[in-house]
């Protein structure tokens, strides 16, 4: 969660549950709502690494509250990552792994290996069906990122098809 | 209940010149009522000549096949055809809609080839146009329409006499997203309404809406197995974002 909240500081300051607020307006459904706790330690991290700096504000019949904004070693940080290309997906496929070395342990023979991997992306594809139906199209990074999904899996199916067909 | 399709050792061997090449070797297969199967498989694993065979469009060359519990691979050509009015839907890739009658009447045509009464074609015609978005497309000409409507149109007119089963080879081959999203709701609709289907796909998405698949290698079954349906929840949760 470090670059998110990095790149929510690079708006404007702000305080630990405003950021969770953000996270989830940002992303919609598309990312499980972050846990309070879970962004007080990040951003307690981030400090300690020196990206960000907390400063307190007095509230009147309230404890103190921690804004956090970010330095320009947190800039250059994120800067980078949003710059650099971003690794492909898959680039090391467990499955893939599965396939090669099965016969060696004369555990699974492919074609076997290959089609439980078919029903398994068939079933997975499925889910992401559902969730299409019920996400709201409004809901538009969740929809994308259902699309994306979707793709990968197709790319995947066609990819085991390509398998099957020269190895088994 | 009885099966709505089951097919015993089926064979296709087509003769290529003087060389016998296998397509289907030994296929049993068994559809109940309701269920929707999908056939996927590598190009050339045999699974366009098999349901070409299932709707009788090409001849087997030995084994058995019964729809609604009546053997049919021995029907004469005619008698199939009668038989196909009635029971099977036919959808393929390439839409083969009547060019020269409206979109509206190519999809009222099974019903009324079929025998049902001129007032229930047309109420299917209605119900199918409208489930499809193409109520407003009824008076064109196929022409006029894009490939993804066609192929909606094509969707329509093959559950237009309500079949026993409905038969589609990679019948979202040509479209775009958009139209196959269509295509997928109007498929999963019928199927929840009790619509038997057989279809080859590559499509995924189609695929994931089906009961079961089958999957078939250098004309034989190599699997066959329910479509297991497990997670709930919203993106974030469905989908690992790391």
């Amino acid at each position: 969660m470090r670059l998110h909240l990095l790149a929510l500081l690079a708006k404007e300051p702000a305080h630990g549950y405003e950021l969770k607020q953000a996270l989830e307006q940002t992303f919609g459904s598309a990312y499980p709502s972050p846990n309070i706790g879970q962004v007080y330690v990040t951003l307690g991290r981030l400090e300690k690494d020196g990206l960000v700096r907390a400063v307190d504000v007095e509230q009147s019949n309230r404890p103190n509250k921690k804004v956090y904004y970010l330095t320009a070693k947190g800039r250059d940080h994120l800067t980078t990552w949003v710059d650099e290309p971003t690794e492909g997906p898959r680039v090391r496929d467990e499955f893939f792994m599965k396939l090669v070395l099965a016969p060696l342990t004369g555990i699974a023979d492919r074609m076997a290996l290959i089609n439980r991997q078919r029903r398994h992306y068939l079933s997975l594809m499925s889910d992401l069906n559902d969730l299409l139906n019920r996400t709201s199209p409004s809901d538009r990074v969740a929809m994308l990122l259902i699309e994306g999904a979707m793709l990968h899996l197709q790319a995947d199916l066609d990819w085991l098809e390509r398998c099957q067909e020269d190895l088994a | 209940m009885s099966a709505v399709l089951k097919t015993v050792n089926l064979v296709k061997i087509y003769q290529d010149g003087a060389i016998p090449v296998p397509a289907v070797r030994g296929v049993d297969l068994q559809v109940e009522p309701g269920e929707f199967v999908a056939i996927m498989g590598p190009s050339g694993s045999g699974k366009s000549t098999l349901v070409h065979m299932l709707g009788g469009l090409d001849a087997r060359t030995s084994g058995e096949i019964w729809l609604d519990g009546k053997r049919v691979d021995t029907l004469s050509e005619s008698a199939w055809a009668l038989l196909r009015r009635k029971k099977v839907g036919f959808v393929f890739q390439f839409f083969n809609l009547v060019a020269n009658m409206t979109v509206g009447d190519n999809v009222e045509l099974p019903a009324l080839l079929a025998g049902v009464s001129p007032k229930v074609a047309r109420e299917r015609r209605e119900s199918l146009l409208g489930a499809l978005d193409l109520t407003d497309r009824a008076d064109a000409a196929p022409a006029q329409l894009s490939g993804g409507e066609q192929q909606r149109v094509a969707l329509a007119r093959a559950l237009a006499n309500q079949p026993s089963l409905l038969l589609a080879d990679e019948p979202t081959g040509n479209l775009d997203s958009r139209n196959t999203r269509d295509v997928l709701r109007l498929l999963g609709k019928v199927h929840k309404e009790g619509q038997s289907i057989v279809m080859v796909t590559h499509d995924a998405r189609v695929a994931a809406l089906a009961d079961r698949v089958v999957s078939l290698f250098d004309g034989e079954v190599v699997d066959d197995g329910r479509i297991a349906r497990r997670r709930r929840g919203t993106a974030g949760e469905v989908i690992d974002l790391r």
